[in-house]
């Protein structure tokens, strides 16, 4: 397995970022804020409005080192792309798939059982963990519910059908997802999800997560030679990275609500780190903004057992996984495309 | 792993200044400069193969010389700083 390496972010404005032989230097004004080997980096993300010298540009392609480009608030603008690399043969062949409804779902179909699966086990975790501050009742109404639908969807072959499922599934996750924070709730607190902008903290944490779990999924996809924008479930739309959002649904629930929660549930963010705009968007402040990221990134270093691949990897490293799995499967060693099902 | 380098570069000629230049810009690229003639870099086996052969081009072997220090995978606890200068840590969060 690949090893994983660092993802620098740059989150002071007014930077401007060069290349220096084989470093990446992070300049404001003249002065150096620092430098780092590229060898080390596997992404950068910049907030703001950092410049980028064509030169580092040209060196990430190269080095499929992921170059994102986001505003401030963590909206995404867009990213650096080299020549596309990877396998031709492959691309073809997955969007032969994407242009088939019917193989589109069979691969859809294991996404959205990851994704229920996952949902589920978290709210049966939370129920184990904290039986005595839960409303124990309803939450297990919910997890019986998604046992269900995970059972209906084995059997669809229908994308549309498969949308409405995978619909039905979120409102009924998301109709106890309040339940689970347990700390600062008169702050945190979740009614049902909002974005563009979002309009609560809960919903401004859980954006930022996803945008970041999106960056590290569409460099998996493309460190493994697959077209992140072809997708299965989700429809093609220009600049939208459909796959890296179709394989980012089983991850959602384990691997960014988990860290929202976490930060929420032990304290390490509060409600001073929040601010409502007159049209009732919440942004983070900046100094929430590089909690959120260190705990995300601390995370990413945890290790886990990847329950297909029977190795120990870290959570970074599950998108890459995955992504290599899926690309397994377009080529045809494997039979279905395994879904990450978190234990 | 993480891999200490230093050198001596004798800079009694101009050669030796320009090696001298040279040699730090080669480690530069690999890892960070953590005192004068001292980096630390982290490195796959493969990476430092071509760090310790690249390196050995640079310096004149008669008046020079090259040391390297393999600190393993486990180096958290091997290194510890005291004074100015403090390093960043390569694997920790990189945020500016």
């Amino acid at each position: 397995m690949k090893k994983l390496l660092n993802t620098l972010f740059v989150t002071t404005p007014d930077t401007y970022l060069s290349l220096d032989g084989e470093n990446i230097v992070i300049k404001q004004e003249e002065s150096v804020l620092a430098r780092y080997p590229l060898h080390n980096l596997e992404a950068v993300c910049t907030f703001g409005y950092a410049g980028v010298s064509p030169a580092l540009m040209g060196a990430c392609a190269e080095r499929n080192i992921g170059l994102t480009f986001m505003t401030r608030n963590g909206r995404f603008l867009a990213r650096v792309i080299g020549e596309s690399r990877g396998n031709v043969v492959l691309r073809k062949e997955q969007y032969r798939i994407s242009d088939d409804p019917r193989r589109s779902a069979l691969i859809a179909r294991n996404l959205i059982i990851g994704k229920i699966y996952n949902s589920k086990w978290i709210l049966e975790r939370a129920t184990r963990d904290y039986a005595l501050r839960m409303d124990i009742k309803r939450i297990k109404q919910v997890t019986a519910s998604l046992t269900e639908a995970m059972q209906i969807v084995r059997d669809v072959e229908d994308l549309e059908i498969l949308r409405g499922l995978e619909g039905n599934a979120a409102v009924q996750y998301n109709s106890v997802f309040d339940d689970l924070i347990l700390q600062q709730k008169e702050h945190f607190f979740f009614h049902g999800r909002n974005r563009r902008p979002p309009l609560d903290n809960v919903n401004a944490l859980l954006s930022f997560a996803y945008t970041l779990l999106s960056n590290d999924m569409t460099s998996a996809l493309e460190a493994v030679g697959l077209d992140a924008y072809v997708g299965f479930l989700h429809r093609d739309r220009p600049g939208r990275a459909s796959l890296a959002l179709d394989m980012m649904e089983e991850l959602r629930s384990v691997h960014a609500d988990r860290m929202v929660l976490s930060l929420i549930n032990k304290k390490l963010i509060n409600a001073k780190g929040f601010t409502r705009k007159e049209n009732g968007a919440v942004i983070m402040d900046d100094d929430t903004r590089k909690l959120v990221i260190k705990a995300w990134q601390e995370k990413k270093q945890e290790k886990i057992m990847h329950p297909y691949l029977n190795e120990k990897i870290s959570w970074g490293l599950v998108p890459y996984a995955q992504a290599l799995l899926m690309a397994r499967y377009i080529r045809g060693d494997l039979d279905e495309y395994p879904p990450f099902l978190w234990k | 792993m993480l891999i200490l380098v230093t050198y001596d570069v004798s800079t009694l000629t101009p050669e030796g200044r320009k090696r001298l230049s040279k040699v730090a810009k080669k480690c530069l690229d690999y890892g960070q400069r953590v005192q004068n003639s001292v980096f630390e870099c982290i490195l796959d086996s493969t990476q430092f193969r071509r760090l310790q052969l690249e390196l050995g081009e640079l310096i004149d072997e008669t008046s020079d010389s090259l040391r390297f220090y393999n600190l393993g995978d486990k180096h958290k606890t091997k290194v510890e700083h005291v004074g100015v200068k403090a390093s960043y840590d390569m694997e920790g969060p990189l945020i500016i």
